[in-house]
């Protein structure tokens, strides 16, 4: 008895509940959009303008701590400093090096697996092409760490020089192969995606209007390629120009942003560091408009 | 659309040649895990399970080890939680400001990882908390959240309203027509974020090393710890060869998930 009037309660109170969302929608938008708001709106967004803010702050010489008298000092610094501009300049061509070397390399590689794999075959080999970005960041930095050990006159050379009798060494060019390595796959999951939307109809038509491969491929496939290619760049891009660890593992004494940004934070000069993140996030939301506008936000 | 045999060969070859670059590598770390030297140089010395025999008497990586899987399954957790709101609120609601927040929910892996762990140090700093296992998890809830998005959201594009409003007529309530409509069909999508937002979490580096205090140490900061210490290189290529032999097939789960071959959503 007590059972069962029980349950009826419990039921008739989701029904309320329903009914009360039912005629309140924006209430039910409300609950659903707190959490998420909360989290990226206060926690996120607010870091980054607290980040952005504690770049103006000065710097108490003797506790290392941040204080509240404003100086545009910091700003200056990490943008007159030839050395710093110079970094800066390097860190954007490692990025956009890598960059390149995925796009070379995902639009053969992804043409070929939509357009020309036999349908068998074609799951497996995107699966293939995706699985190593879960083998692990460090694992695979790592991996081609011994790879490009060059050896010195103390120790052998790693996999490269004892098969092939020559390395890049460790040094930027390692650090771009490394870098383009790393992120391919996002790289090629876009542009893949972009062929097979394309419609067979449409290059049949090229065809039939007398166009050849080629230019079938550069003046009809190409443009309709665009927003995937932005949207992959974004990728590769901004993982590559942020990166600090890979330099480390495969760059010898070769340096990015990321390792003067690292540096001045755990000097300690909290507002220097936050003065040279404003470099990769100026880049970036100038990057992420670029690409906005050739539609890649359509394609993430 | 008529390709050469020469051209359709040769993109062939650039394929293959492609996925035996991506693998060589991988394959090289868990020879070298093998080695009787403890170094990386080629080719191995010798045979020997030497490293691999006493890889569990390494105190540190399994604490590494053990610290990682509960912080990546915390951080899967609040992850899946609101990533599916913010996903249901974005594909059902129209509202001011949703491009914005949509926008907004690429952020975090669209800039580097460096820029959100630097500010989320400086706001836990400034605020005087201390940096320990729960701001490490802000973080990695943080990038966590995209990932599951992105994929509930794929999925709940792909489902035809038309659906819940058959739902609707034929009497269910909201909650009916969630536990039976929709939860059936973004079940799989959700899992596949969740095992995503695992994986990321696991092998994150960058935003664990500015969130964590100094008693924290990830599998992925252990690995950076130690690669080049000599007497303990030879484990990092243990720990390396564990981590693919585990999170290979759970990927190949999470595609399968993520984009079933067969499954027909109306």
């Amino acid at each position: 008895m007590s059972l069962s009037t029980s349950s009826q309660i419990a039921k008739h109170k989701t029904q309320s509940i329903n009914r009360f969302f039912a005629s309140h929608p924006r209430l039910g938008l409300g609950t659903l959009l707190s959490g998420p708001i909360l989290w990226l709106l206060v926690v996120y967004v607010g870091s980054l303008a607290l980040l952005v803010v504690s770049a103006f702050f000065g710097l108490d010489e003797f506790t290392g701590k941040a204080t509240t008298n404003l100086t545009i000092g910091n700003i200056e610094e990490v943008i007159s400093e030839s050395a710093y501009r110079l970094l800066v300049l390097r860190s954007i061509g490692i990025a956009g090096a890598a960059t390149v070397i995925c796009f070379m390399l995902a639009l053969p590689v992804g043409f070929y697996i939509s357009k020309l794999a036999k349908p068998w075959a074609k799951r497996g080999l995107v699966v293939a092409i995706l699985l190593p970005l879960w083998a692990g960041y460090l694992v695979k930095a790592f991996a081609l760490r011994a790879v490009f050990e060059p050896g010195s006159e103390f120790g052998d050379g790693g996999f490269l020089k004892n098969t092939i009798g020559w390395s890049p060494g460790f040094g930027y060019l390692s650090v771009i192969i490394t870098l383009a390595y790393l992120w391919f796959p996002y790289m090629f999951l876009p542009i893949y995606s972009g062929f097979e939307r394309l419609p067979e109809s449409l290059i049949d038509a090229s065809s039939d209007l007398g166009a050849g491969s080629i230019r079938t491929f550069f003046s009809v496939m190409m443009p309709m390629l665009v927003p995937s290619i932005a949207a992959g760049s974004i990728f590769t891009f901004s993982l590559s120009l942020g990166d600090y660890i890979t330099v480390k593992i495969v760059g010898g004494k070769s340096q990015m942003i990321g390792n003067i940004i690292e540096r001045t934070l755990l000097a300690p000069n909290q507002p220097l560091a936050a003065a040279f993140t404003l470099w990769p996030i100026t880049i970036m939301v100038a990057y992420l408009f670029v690409m906005a506008r050739l539609g890649a936000f359509k394609n993430l | 659309m008529q390709i050469s045999k020469r051209s359709q060969f040769s993109l062939r070859a650039t394929t293959y040649g492609l996925l035996f670059l991506l693998y060589m590598p991988l394959l090289l770390i868990f020879i070298l895990s093998f080695n009787t030297a403890s170094s990386l140089t080629w080719p191995p010395r010798g045979f020997s399970t030497r490293w691999w025999s006493t890889f569990l008497d390494v105190e540190s990586a399994r604490a590494a080890l053990i610290s990682s899987t509960r912080l990546a399954l915390i951080a899967m957790v609040n992850a899946i939680v609101l990533g599916s709101m913010l996903s249901f609120a974005l594909q059902r609601f129209e509202f001011f400001g949703k491009n914005s927040l949509s926008f907004l929910a690429v952020l975090p892996i669209a800039l580097p990882g460096i820029v959100t762990g630097v500010a989320l140090r400086n706001t836990f700093v400034r605020f005087g908390l201390d940096l320990g296992f729960i701001s490490v998890i802000a973080g990695h809830t943080t990038f966590c959240i995209v990932v599951v998005h992105n994929n509930v959201v794929a999925r709940l594009r792909r489902i035809s309203p038309n659906l819940r409003e058959a739902s609707a007529d034929l009497g269910a309530n909201s909650l009916q027509t969630f536990r039976l409509i929709t939860w059936p069909l973004v079940r799989s999508s959700v899992f596949a974020g969740a095992i995503l937002a695992f994986a990321l979490s696991f092998d994150e580096v960058v935003v664990t090393t500015f969130t964590a205090g100094a008693g924290i140490q990830t599998l992925p900061q252990w690995i950076l710890n130690n690669f080049s210490r000599p007497n303990v290189l030879p484990y990092v290529t243990v720990v390396a060869t564990i981590v693919m032999v585990i999170s290979l097939p759970i990927a190949w789960l999470a595609q399968r998930l993520a984009d079933p071959p067969n499954e027909k959503l109306v």
